[in-house]
């Protein structure tokens, strides 16, 4: 019943989030990215694929953003003012902050650095930003009456989460990107066991487990500590959020911690607006953050301070956080060729570069880079890398199967050949189906969706009683009547039917009769049988009436002798429908015959 | 407003008590009681809503009652039960049921059938719930008897079909509390409860409300805890519970499951899905690894913690909880541990680190990685990497517990406790150092584990070098390299933060000591000396020389070869530090010099100590020569005291026992030269002067003695009645004095009668001790008790003055260990000229740092006082948190006292100083009274009636230079 497609982009692919989803009759859609790689218009999502005509506002019933991540957000505008949609758009209290900052900062190297037309304005960012609503932590928001959504925390980044789907009783979890160990300032992603249907879950990290992170921290500092001990200058370029936010207070604590007196520089711009929402949404920080900023708000750093240019040149050690993170261009590269040249000095390249870059050059070992204008620059000093990332591991991915238990996952955002063993390894272990559909790919999920029933308490607790104690495990069994009746389901008793219906109540009566040879008088016959059964149905009102006649319960035994043979006594056992399982119990009973020997 | 700010100031952070001088009125409150049965009764007849009446019980509630008069109040309560009709009333009688029933030395049986009645016909499932509540409280009182147990948990049985949850929930609390433990006994009543207990709870877990379930398995530990042992069967119901959905039912399973590996650890399950089989205790530890990555942290801290507990696990498993198994694109990949460890084997010294160094290495086989089930898989890495703390601290706990009792683990979790030294809260940081401190004997340190762990050194926070350093006192270091680099770092940290200076001192003389043969061959270098040329004397004072010569010095002890490499100075500056810092500096022997220091042949020390002895025959001669004539008494007592005093300061060891013994013999002194005076003979208002003399050795003695009996730490109870009768003596010696020098008789009545009652009570504090004080002042005194009582004052002075002359003087048995409390202020030194400056009517925070030996719970004796220059005095209470118990025996007071004064012209020296507050009642004597069992009477004798409250100066005081300055207008 869930049906899914990717149609923009996505799949087993990194970059360009774009998932669509249709649950119960209700389409959703799951972020709007746009690729980072393309200049062209393979960069957004192709929109067209979603209707083929007709608006979009018609189609979907919301649109949801995960987090502020221009591979989850970047089409957003383009989306909503350019191939127009209307409907609303949910994000978290600090994605709606931060997302517009990114936007504009995109459109203004798109368009004013590149001079790309055809681009979105700052109005329509603008203009997209009003339709957005934004969401609390685990508050269920009523789309309309059928769908609602609702946010857990995934760390990753600020205000990154994951979001559960629920239309009737069919459900679909979004994670979105997400991070199971918690980092210097975002917790661990946390879930509940919602038991979705679909659990629809990035895959960056499909064949990875990785090492403790606290060796990787340890490293980091010591190598800063040495290289500033050294009098040398660290240049740590960074993108300006998320990672650079982790390392500053990395380094903040440790330099509150050792004492430390050298300068920490963070280059100014971007980075300084989304600092300020960082200090604002402390409640979407970790424990340790959380608990002390009553004290001391950990984002208003004491020792670290705002770039200018003329910095770099001073003398002394210094560590300097610079954007952009690839050293392709900007205040990084700025910085780097002025530093290159000394041994002391030290370059930490805490993320991935793409190929093509400084960043990867240097990486990869070259000591001596071309730059523009036919200038050598020669390396001299010390290149590290660190990896500093946040999304889950492979183990990760299966420790959040585990808390939600869904019963179908759909794998999302990673490389086809790494997911094809996080599937076969979450169907081995989890016994639920896994789906990892390509780009376009639709992906159609049967549920057996539970249909709930109105049942009148008075029944319930009638029918709970009966029977031994009321098990949560298991089904029970229950006698009623189900009325379907405007759209509607009800429980009701039987009695309650008929008179709903106007309807005459009807009894079915089974009579039957069981051969007995016995040559004895009837009454005796009966004595005997009386007995006979006193003695098996412990548990049961066994009666003998003085007309003869023996009950069980409501159930009528009379014997008769047989009209031709005298020695044959004919028992007529007659019980209602109600009483089915006990008088088909009795004949069969009856049928085996008297024991022998009794009187 | 400003004196307002600082009186509230005051309020919050500091109780500050000024010391009062005045007397309690020894008046006592005496309260009728009326019945309260009575006027219960009366008002619940009275009460014309259910409102009326809640509020009548609730009043009622607020009052004890006697125990006499319990069960007839439980009488009305039953009823008004019985007639009342709305819920909310049958509920709060209900609970005062239960309430009444545990009134001490109340018998509850007897309300326990009208209790069990009062079910039959109950509807409402909350005063059900609520009676239930009751039964169990008469249960817990009535355990002794096994038939009130069984129909309690017959009764139990019964409802255990409630539709409730509150209910059943109850019901599960009294099985658990009340149910038979023992086989026997079960067994003897099988003919009316044949129900097994453990049959009948376990059916519960998978009750469908969560709450239920829970309290089954809690019903299930109390079980336990009361001796039951329960069945192995109970492992796979519990094991299932794991998956609940709620995190209070998955939180006590982990302890069943626990509970359970205990028991059985060595019985065989089986692995589902495969053929194996492993033993109860492994399978049960990956089954609580697992949950330390559970959704919910409580689950998760309560795993952590169990973990540790689990001893018995193979070494197999154990190993496995540090191991992650990483992999990057399904490629194995060794971690940053194996890698440090691999370039320390391959004795390369650093490498540039290269792009691509951590890059996987070999393929994995797909099929044989699982991801989840993989049991005891990284537990710990996991733990200590939780976001929540209370998580790292559990986890850091577990490893420490586990790797004391598997020396293999200990070298395999040291990685991952190097690591946590760079936790972000403080808190866990600490933890880990302390827990590597305990684990250090079974490890040694790498190069550059040990690096890590030096480069803590320089940590801001004091508490975490001073662990740090005490975490060096005791690892053992591989190479020399290590020392060296200990060293360095160490001095680094000196330099940094010159108040370590004793605590690293202290650290590289244990260094020294233990690897002498690593510091050897650093000797020329250390002491840079050079095999040519002279080189210039070092700075004698330098605190980073001394450090030095501290860690070459201890280890020269066992290594006999260096102080051959040592130059002229080294062994000038030896004895000088021998001397000065005596305690840090071990005696050596070097060769061809006379400076050999002391005659410490080791032949003898094994035996009986010299000074030990000395000490004994000290006393021997004071205690035997008692006919001395009085002249030559005082002067052996001079003699011995000074003695005493000396030999306290020479050997520390016997610093207690000697001031302990000196103080006595002090007291006597005191006691004897005051009975020696000539004013006895004489008229008393004619000498007043003299009378002054015997009046303050009266005083001072009464003030020795408390310090006798407070200061020291090890007093047995034979030293309190010496040092009580002692104290007795200066009583009466005081009275005698008051008697001589006051006119009128009336004032004596109230102090004879008074000292009366003081024998009376020593006599009944230790009568076991009386037989062994033949002839002293006391059994003299009881001798004559009969005619004391009845006669006059004047007669009594004069029946005191004669036995407090012809009694002897007792001997003062000497216990095992005797240690004086003392106490060092660090900080403030005193030393500041520069004036601590503030607005007055504002107060100043003045840290004190001070350490604190042989103070028993100093958190409720060790006070601080400030004392102005006015004569003011104030007396601060630090909180408990700021006593922090480095080591046995010491503790470390860090706190901050709030200062503050009108303006003064110019600025002044307050003194700060320790105070050890003592209250007579709480000493050691009062112990063996048998205390009356009071229980919640609200008459209860004020604590501090016949208890002196006191306090003793027990460290040197601190001058601190302020100035309050006037308020700027």
């Amino acid at each position: 019943l869930v049906c899914l497609c990717l149609g923009p982009g996505a799949g087993q692919d990194v970059g360009r989030s774009c998932i669509l989803v249709s649950i119960a009759g209700k389409n959703v859609m799951l972020d709007c990215g746009m690729h980072m790689g393309y200049n062209d218009d393979r960069r957004f999502p192709d929109f067209s694929y979603i209707t083929q005509n007709g608006r979009l506002t018609d189609f979907l019933d919301c649109v949801i953003i995960s987090h502020f991540h221009l591979d989850h957000c970047g089409a957003l505008p383009y989306f909503s003012e350019m191939v127009g949609y209307d409907g609303p758009i949910y994000m978290t209290h600090p994605t709606k902050a931060i997302c517009p900052i990114l936007l504009e900062d995109y459109r203004k190297i798109t368009v004013d650095k590149k001079g790309e037309t055809n681009f979105f304005t700052s109005q329509m960012i603008k203009d997209c930003m009003k339709k957005v609503v934004a969401v609390h932590l685990h508050q269920t928001v009523q789309v309309d009456e059928e769908l609602e959504i609702k946010a857990y925390y995934a760390g990753h980044v600020l205000g990154a989460a994951m979001f559960q789907i629920k239309v009737g009783c069919e459900s679909v979890v979004y994670t979105g990107d997400y991070n199971m160990t918690p980092d210097r300032h975002l917790g661990a992603a946390w879930i509940d066991k919602c038991r979705p249907d679909l659990l629809i879950s990035e895959s960056t990290y499909a064949t990875t487990i990785r090492d403790s992170k606290r060796c990787r921290e340890r490293d980091f500092l010591k190598k800063v500590h040495e290289t500033v001990e050294r009098g040398g200058k660290v240049l740590i370029p960074v993108f300006a959020l998320g990672r650079a936010q982790e390392l500053c207070i990395l380094l903040e604590t440790f330099w509150e911690r050792m004492n430390l007196k050298a300068p920490i520089y963070f280059s100014t711009g971007l980075t300084e607006k989304a600092n300020h929402y960082y200090k604002l949404f402390i409640t979407w920080t970790n424990q340790k953050i959380r608990k002390t900023f009553v004290q001391r708000n950990m984002f208003e750093f004491k020792h670290i301070k705002a770039f200018d240019r003329a910095f770099a040149d001073n003398p002394g050690p210094m560590v300097v956080f610079a954007t952009p993170g690839m050293l392709h261009a900007g205040q990084s590269l700025q910085i780097f060729r002025k530093w290159a040249g000394n041994e002391k000095n030290m370059v930490i390249m805490p993320g991935y570069c793409v190929q093509g870059t400084v960043g990867h050059k240097i990486l990869s070992g070259q000591r001596k880079l071309e730059m523009e204008g036919r200038q050598i620059l020669e390396v001299k000093m010390q290149v590290e890398y660190m990896s500093f990332s946040a999304h889950a591991d492979a183990k990760g991915i299966m420790q959040l199967i585990r808390q939600a238990e869904p019963r179908n996952v759909l794998l999302v955002h990673g490389e086809a050949k790494k997911m094809e063993f996080l599937k076969q390894k979450i169907e081995q272990e989890f016994h639920v189906s896994c789906y990892m559909p390509a780009n376009g790919e639709t992906t159609t999920i049967f549920t057996n969706p539970s249909i709930p029933v109105d049942i009148s308490l008075g029944l319930l607790k009638r029918e709970t009683a009966i029977g031994l104690l009321p098990d949560a495990k298991k089904p029970k069994l229950m006698h009623g009547t189900l009325i379907m009746k405007d759209n509607s389901f009800r429980l009701v008793s039987p009695e309650q039917a008929l008179k709903e219906l106007g309807l005459a109540e009807h009894q079915l009566r089974f009579t039957c009769r069981v051969h007995i040879q016995d040559l004895r008088k009837e009454h005796e016959t009966v004595l005997r049988v009386y007995n006979h059964l006193k003695g098996v149905l412990k548990d049961y009102s066994v009666q003998h009436l003085p007309d003869g006649s023996i009950t069980v319960e409501s159930i009528l035994i009379q014997a008769t002798a047989h009209s031709e043979d005298q020695g044959t006594k004919v028992l007529l056992v007659s019980w209602t429908y109600q009483d089915e399982e006990l008088g088909s119990f009795l004949t069969s009973l009856l049928k085996k015959g008297l024991p022998q020997g009794a009187s | 407003m400003a004196a307002h700010l600082k009186k509230r100031v005051y309020e919050e952070f500091t109780k500050v008590v000024q010391q009062q001088h005045e007397d309690l009125s020894a008046k006592k409150l005496r309260l009728t009681k009326p019945s309260k049965s009575a006027a219960l009764h009366v008002d619940l007849c009275k009460a014309t809503s259910p409102a009326d009446a809640l509020q009548y019980l609730l009043q009622f509630a607020r009052k004890p009652v006697e125990v006499e008069s319990v069960e007839g109040v439980v009488r009305i309560l039953l009823e008004h039960y019985y007639k009342e009709n709305d819920a909310s009333v049958r509920l709060k009688i209900a609970s005062l049921l239960g309430l009444l029933s545990k009134t001490a030395g109340f018998s509850p049986d007897c309300i326990m059938d009208d209790a069990i009645n009062t079910l039959q016909n109950e509807k409402s499932h909350q005063v059900l719930a609520q009676l239930l509540d009751t039964l169990l409280v008469i249960g817990t009182k009535l355990t002794e008897n096994p038939s009130v147990r069984m129909r309690l948990v017959e009764v139990a049985c019964k409802h255990l079909t409630d539709s409730s949850h509150g209910v059943r929930n109850k019901c599960l609390q009294l099985i658990g509390c009340l149910g038979p433990v023992e086989k026997g006994v079960a067994k003897e009543v099988e003919s009316q409860a044949a129900k097994d207990v453990q049959k009948i709870i376990g059916d519960h877990f998978n009750d469908q409300d969560p709450r239920v379930r829970t309290a089954a398995i809690k019903a299930m530990l109390q079980l336990h805890e009361r001796g039951l042992k329960l069945q192995q069967a109970i492992y796979s119901q519990a094991c299932k519970l794991l998956a609940d959905d709620y995190e209070q039912v998955r939180s006590a399973a982990v302890q069943l499951i626990w509970v359970l590996s205990q028991l059985y650890p060595e019985s065989i399950v089986p692995i589902p899905s495969s053929n194996e089989e492993i033993r109860l205790v492994d399978d049960a530890f990956g089954k609580i690894c697992h949950m330390v990555s559970d959704g919910s942290w409580v689950v998760r801290v309560q795993a952590a913690k169990l973990l540790g507990s689990m001893q018995q696990v193979s070494s197999h498993f154990l190993e496995q909880t540090l191991d992650k198994k990483l992999m990057s694109d399904l490629r194995r990949k060794r971690t940053a541990h194996e890698r440090a460890k691999e370039l320390y084997s391959s004795g390369e010294f650093s490498s540039g680190r290269k792009w691509g160094d951590d890059a996987p290495k070999e393929e994995i086989d797909t099929g044989a990685v699982n991801l989840i089930e993989s049991g005891a898989c990284g537990a710990f890495v996991h733990g200590l990497e939780d976001e929540m703390y209370e998580v790292r601290i559990a986890a850091v706990e577990a490893l420490c517990m586990l790797a004391q009792s598997s020396p293999s683990f200990a070298e395999k979790c040291l990685d991952f406790l190097v690591d946590m030294f760079n936790d972000e809260i403080e808190e866990v940081r600490l933890q880990s150092i302390h827990t590597m401190r305990k684990i250090s004997n079974n490890i040694t340190l790498r190069e550059d584990q040990l690096d890590t762990v030096l480069a803590v050194l320089e940590d801001s926070s004091r508490d975490i070098r001073e662990a740090l350093h005490e975490l060096l006192c005791c690892t053992n270091v591989s190479t020399k390299e290590g020392i060296h680099l200990a060293l360095v770092e160490l001095l680094k940290n000196l330099t940094k933060y010159p108040t370590d200076r004793e605590s690293i001192w202290k650290c590289l003389k244990f260094l020294g000591s233990r690897h002498p043969t690593l510091v050897l061959p650093l000797v020329p270098e250390l002491l840079s000396t050079h095999p040519f040329f002279d080189t210039p004397e070092p700075d004698m004072d330098d605190p980073a020389y001394i450090a030095v010569l501290v860690l070459i010095f201890n280890a020269a002890k066992s290594c006999p070869t260096m102080p051959a490499l040592f130059s002229d100075h080294t062994f000038r500056h030896y004895a000088y530090l021998r001397d000065s810092l005596s305690h840090l500096v071990p005696p050596l022997r070097l060769p061809g010099r006379k400076l050999l220091s002391s005659p410490v042949s080791p032949s003898i020390t094994p035996h009986e100590d010299p000074s030990q002895q000395f000490l004994h025959q000290s006393l021997e001669r004071v205690y035997n020569l008692q006919h001395l004539d009085p002249q030559g008494i005082q002067e052996l007592l001079e003699f011995t005291i000074r003695d005493l005093q000396r030999l306290g300061e020479l050997q520390s060891e016997l610093a207690g026992m000697a001031d302990f013994t000196a103080t006595y013999l002090q007291c006597q002194l005191l006691l004897i030269k005051a009975l020696q005076e000539k004013l006895w003979n004489v008229a008393a208002p004619l000498y007043l002067k003299q009378n002054a003399l015997a009046s303050a050795a009266a005083k001072q003695i009464l003030e020795e003695t408390y310090k006798m009996e407070f200061m020291y730490s090890g007093v047995e109870s034979r030293q309190v009645v010496i040092i009580h009768h002692m104290r007795l003596q200066a009583k009466a010696l005081q009275l005698i004095v008051t008697a001589r020098t006051t006119r009128g008789v009336e004032p004596l009545f109230g102090m004879c009668e008074k000292f009366l009652q003081e024998v009376d009570s020593f006599q009944r504090c230790f009568i076991s001790e009386l037989p062994h004080m033949q002839g002293s002042f006391v059994d003299k005194l009881l001798d004559l008790m009969p005619r004391l009582v009845t006669s006059k004052p004047s007669e009594v002075v004069k029946i005191l003055q004669t036995t407090l002359r012809q009694s002897t003087f007792l001997h003062l048995p000497l216990p095992e260990q005797l240690h004086r409390a003392t106490a060092n202020i660090i900080e403030p030194t005193g030393e500041s000229d520069n004036p601590l400056r503030f607005t007055s009517g504002l107060v100043v925070a003045l840290d004190v740092d001070a350490t604190l030996e042989h103070v028993q719970d100093p958190q409720g004796t060790v006070k601080v006082q400030v004392l102005y220059p006015d004569g003011q005095a104030q007396i601060i209470h630090p909180k408990p948190a700021d006593f922090r118990n480095p080591g046995p025996g010491r503790h470390r007071l860090i706190t901050q006292v709030y200062l503050s004064h009108t303006a003064w012209t110019e600025p002044c020296q307050i003194e700060v100083r320790l105070l050890l507050a003592y209250n007579s009642n709480r000493s050691k004597a009062s112990a063996k009274i048998p205390k009356a069992s009071w229980s919640e009477s609200l008459e209860a004798l004020p604590q501090s009636e016949n208890g002196i409250e006191g306090t003793i100066p027990f460290s040197k005081p601190v001058k601190v230079y302020i100035m309050p300055k006037p308020a700027r207008r």
